[in-house]
Order: structure tokens, then sequence, then C-alpha cells
């Protein structure tokens, strides 16, 4: 029997390259989310958070009050900031806690991620080879896919002209000027048919939410959004993944199909019901890959909706109104986090220039990442 | 640029699983899928592009070892066996614009990462 969790506060700082420590953004979004939220650190009963390479999330008591919270880190990956909210939603349903932070945080150096192929079970000569390099996973994935689903450049294009374009109605987010998909398409191509324009950087942000129980949430007022659901799943057998020296033939299996399904599931609702959503976009072909694994549309379907402006912030399903990873950057632990603040803003009515029409009611969010784990919410209000 | 030279004798070494008869590269004491014993198995390394790309800017070195005439733009791929596994390779073709998920190629093991190259007509039987 699941009891509702509510989300009573939300937070998050500007994205991108930053003086501050991935540590002081995170006590921001924190202080962020307190304030929202309308009480002090000190109601605060358990919180959980982390970041892939900006330090221990519990170390922030220092900053913000040792009051003797206990305080868990989180480390999984790109799904370090969703991990943070299931353990969050687990405290309050359990009853350890009834006011609960997920704060999740990174800072990364410039430049693509440089992993080592021991860290990955991996011979050297994948690195000394060239083949440890993230965004070639991703060019030969959606290659694969616009053979088989029909799916063309300019859609690629038409993707990130739209995340240039919310990421310049979005106050917090890097990426702030409008790009057309000519200059996307003419950017230099990285890994074909990946553009540079159509890929996101790492960098810098945090973001954090304050959880509460139904009880804990009725003495706080303010606008709080439901939680439907969250889930997290990791691969199974056949699923196509960075870093693999083999794959299995035939149809991959998808971990963002099987997290998605099982939030969906758990929350009584489908993709027709959500009215405004949150796809990981490590660049473009990710965001058409993921519509469809997500279940809101299907395989080559994209190529009709991009071009008709569906995925817009007026269309009938807007996607990455903030400007996903596109426009923001990619903070390993933060991105997740920062996904459910958008959505919460949207369903609060509270997203300004960017705010989807006709008062949303259901929202997802999906984070996707290696070695092959995603993590989904569905919220309402 | 000229490939080293590589021994097609050498061959793939990959891994079958006795139970579910799942084949993996490089070769793994353990299945994938179902955890039980695998054996090794030597892969034929014909089969066909199952995806690709280039890579365009050189990777960060280290780890990566540019080749002693500076890096150059290289492709890249998975070629999908007949043993059922896809393998990832450097792909040995002059001109990228040559490149087509489907074309039939030839996948050899040396000292670095597996590389392939076209099949050679009348190579496929082989």
């Amino acid at each position: 029997m699941s009891t509702d969790v509510l989300i009573c506060g939300a937070g998050r700082t500007p994205f991108g390259r930053s003086e501050a420590t991935g540590r002081q953004l995170a006590a921001d979004a924190v202080n962020a989310a307190l304030a929202d939220a309308g009480i002090g650190w000190s109601r605060v009963r358990a919180a959980f958070g982390g970041s892939d390479s900006a330090g221990l999330a519990d170390t922030l008591v220092s900053r913000l009050g040792l009051t003797g919270v206990p305080f868990v880190n989180v480390k999984n990956g790109c799904a370090t900031g969703g991990s943070a909210l299931i353990s969050a939603v687990n405290a309050i349903r359990s009853g350890m806690a009834d006011v609960v932070l997920a704060v999740g945080f990174d800072k990364h150096p410039r430049g693509a991620f440089d992993p080592r192929p021991e860290d990955w079970g991996l011979g050297a000569e994948y690195g000394s080879d060239g083949l440890m390099v993230t965004t070639q996973f991703f060019g030969m994935k959606i290659q694969r896919y616009m053979h088989d689903h029909g799916i063309t450049p300019r859609t690629l294009a038409l993707v990130a002209e739209k995340a240039y374009r919310n990421g310049a109605l979005t106050p917090e987010a890097w990426r702030r000027k409008p790009l057309s998909a000519e200059e996307i398409l003419g950017s230099g191509m990285v890994s074909d048919p990946l553009t540079r324009f159509m890929f996101c950087s790492p960098g810098a942000g945090a973001a954090a939410l304050v959880l509460c129980s139904p009880e804990a949430a009725r003495t706080l007022g303010g606008a709080p959004v439901t939680l439907r659901s969250a889930a997290l799943r990791t691969r199974r057998f056949g699923s196509f993944e960075v870093f693999s020296p083999s794959i299995p033939a035939g149809e991959p299996t998808s971990v963002s199909r099987d997290a998605s399904a099982a939030a969906f599931e758990e929350a009584g609702l489908g993709p027709r019901d959500v009215d405004v959503c949150q796809l990981q976009d490590t660049e473009s072909g990710a965001e058409v890959m993921h519509l469809a694994e997500c279940g809101f549309c299907e395989d080559g379907e994209q190529e009709r909706l991009v071009a008709s402006g569906a995925t817009g912030i007026g269309g009938s399903l807007p996607v990455n109104t903030d400007g996903g990873c596109i426009a923001n950057g990619e903070p390993i632990g933060a991105s997740g986090l920062r996904q459910v603040y958008e959505i919460v803003q949207q369903l609060r009515g509270r997203a300004g220039d960017r705010q989807v029409p006709d008062r949303p009611r259901v929202g997802f969010t999906h984070v996707y990442g290696a070695p092959g784990v995603s993590a989904c919410t569905v919220l309402s209000r | 640029m000229a490939a080293e030279p590589r021994s097609p004798a050498a061959g793939l070494q990959g891994s079958r699983c006795s139970g579910c008869a799942v084949t993996a590269y490089p070769a793994e004491g353990a299945c994938p899928r179902c955890g039980g014993s695998a054996d090794p198995v030597a892969l034929r390394g014909t089969g066909t592009l199952w995806t690709w790309t280039v890579q365009r800017y050189a990777p960060k070195s280290p780890p990566y070892q540019a080749p002693p005439g500076g890096f150059v733009p290289f492709a890249l791929g998975y070629v999908e066996l007949a043993e059922g596994v896809r393998v990832a390779a450097v792909l040995d073709i002059d001109d990228v614009a040559d490149i087509r998920i489907g074309m039939p190629l030839t996948v050899t093991a040396g000292p670095g990462v597996p590389r392939a190259r076209p099949t050679a007509p009348g190579e496929e039987g082989s």
C-alpha cells in the first residue's frame, strides 16, 4: 500500500560553467528548495543526495547546519538524482521521516568525459585505439535507428533548435542563444550523424527537492505537486550500451522502456495522460529515440511529430521545456532532479515565459545513462 | 592510412554458452545472459555492418595513442556476425562515403581492437 508523496519545495541553480564548487552549488539549491517549501533546514528529518564527481553530499551539513539529520550519500551514475529521489520516497512511505530532502549536484571539467578502459572491464587497447569515446555510442545508436525508422538529419537539427529556443526562455539555462536548424546542421560533424550543436556539454549545476508526507504537507501550505511514481531500472540482456565490445544480435532491449513502463504502471497512468515531459537528451538522437522508448509514439512517428511542432511548448506533447540537457548542459548528478524541478514549475503554473498553456495536470521525467540505467517519475497536481 | 597487417589465423576468440547458445566477444567465462559457464569459440569473422560512425576529432590522450603520422579521422562500427553477435571494430574503409549499413565486412583480431574491412568476393564461405 503506497502513501502519497508530495513535493513541497523545489530549487535549482543556474547550470553551465561556475566559479563555485559543486558543494556550494548544492547548498544554494538546497536553500532554494527549503525557501520554496517555507521551512528551515532543522525541519528536514532525512536527506539523500550525491554527485558523480563533485564530492560527497553528506558533507553539506557543515554548510546547512549540524542538526544530526540522517544523510545518505548516493552515487549511481546518471541516475544519481533519481536514486536520491526514490530513496526519499521510500523514507516517507516507510514512516522513517515526514520531511525529506533529495539533492543532486556536479561539476565536470571541460570537454568530453574521459573514462578509463579498466574501470569498464575492457582491455587497454580500447583506450589506446580510440574507442573509449562516449559520442561514438550516441552516433551509432541513432545511425541504426535512422536507418530502421526513416528519421532524417533535419529532425535531429529540429530537436536541438527547440532545445536552444526553450533554453532562451529559461533564466537558469546555460545555452540561451537560439540557433537555427541550418546552423546546427552546419556546426561540424562530431560523431556521424551528430553535429557539435546537437550534443550537450558536461557542466556544473545543482537541484534539490523537499518531499513530504500528506500530513506534513498540510502543515506547510504552499502548492505541492504529487509524485505519483518513481521507478529505477538497470539494463536487461540484449541492450545496446556505451563501451560494449560486442552486443547480442536481435532487436535491442531498452532500460528506458522498462523504467518508464514501471513508472506508468505504479502511477496508474499512461503516456497519453501526460501533458508535459522531460526526456534524456544527451544529444538530439536520444530525445528522438526516448520519445518511442518511453511510449509517447511509435518508432518512426517522430519524423512527423517533430516537424509538426508537437514537442514544442505550444504543441500537443511539450518535451524538455527548459531546454533539456542540450541547453542546460549535463552535470551528471543534477540532471534528474532538474527535470523534476521543471515539471513542478510547469504543474504549478510558475514556468514564466516557457509555461505550457492550458494548465498542464500530469508530467513525466526520464533520465538514462551509462552503463544502462534509467529512472522515471510521473507527477500530477 | 595503411593498417597493421593482421593474421586471419589468430581469429576472433569469443565464447558460447552451453545452455542458452549466446555468443559473446571477447571470450568470457560466464554467459552474459544466464550466468552459466561458457566455452571458448573461434568466430569466423564474416558478417555485415549493423551500424557505424566516424571519430572526427582526436580522442583524449592518454589513453588514446595516435598513429605515427598523427590523428586521422577513422570509422568504427558494429559488425553482425553469423554467430549472432555484433562486434565493435575499427573500419578499414578508405572513403567514409562508401560506408553502408548491411555491407559485407570481415573482422579480424590483431594486437589492438578488432578491425573490419570489406569482404573480398568469394571470401564469404571461407
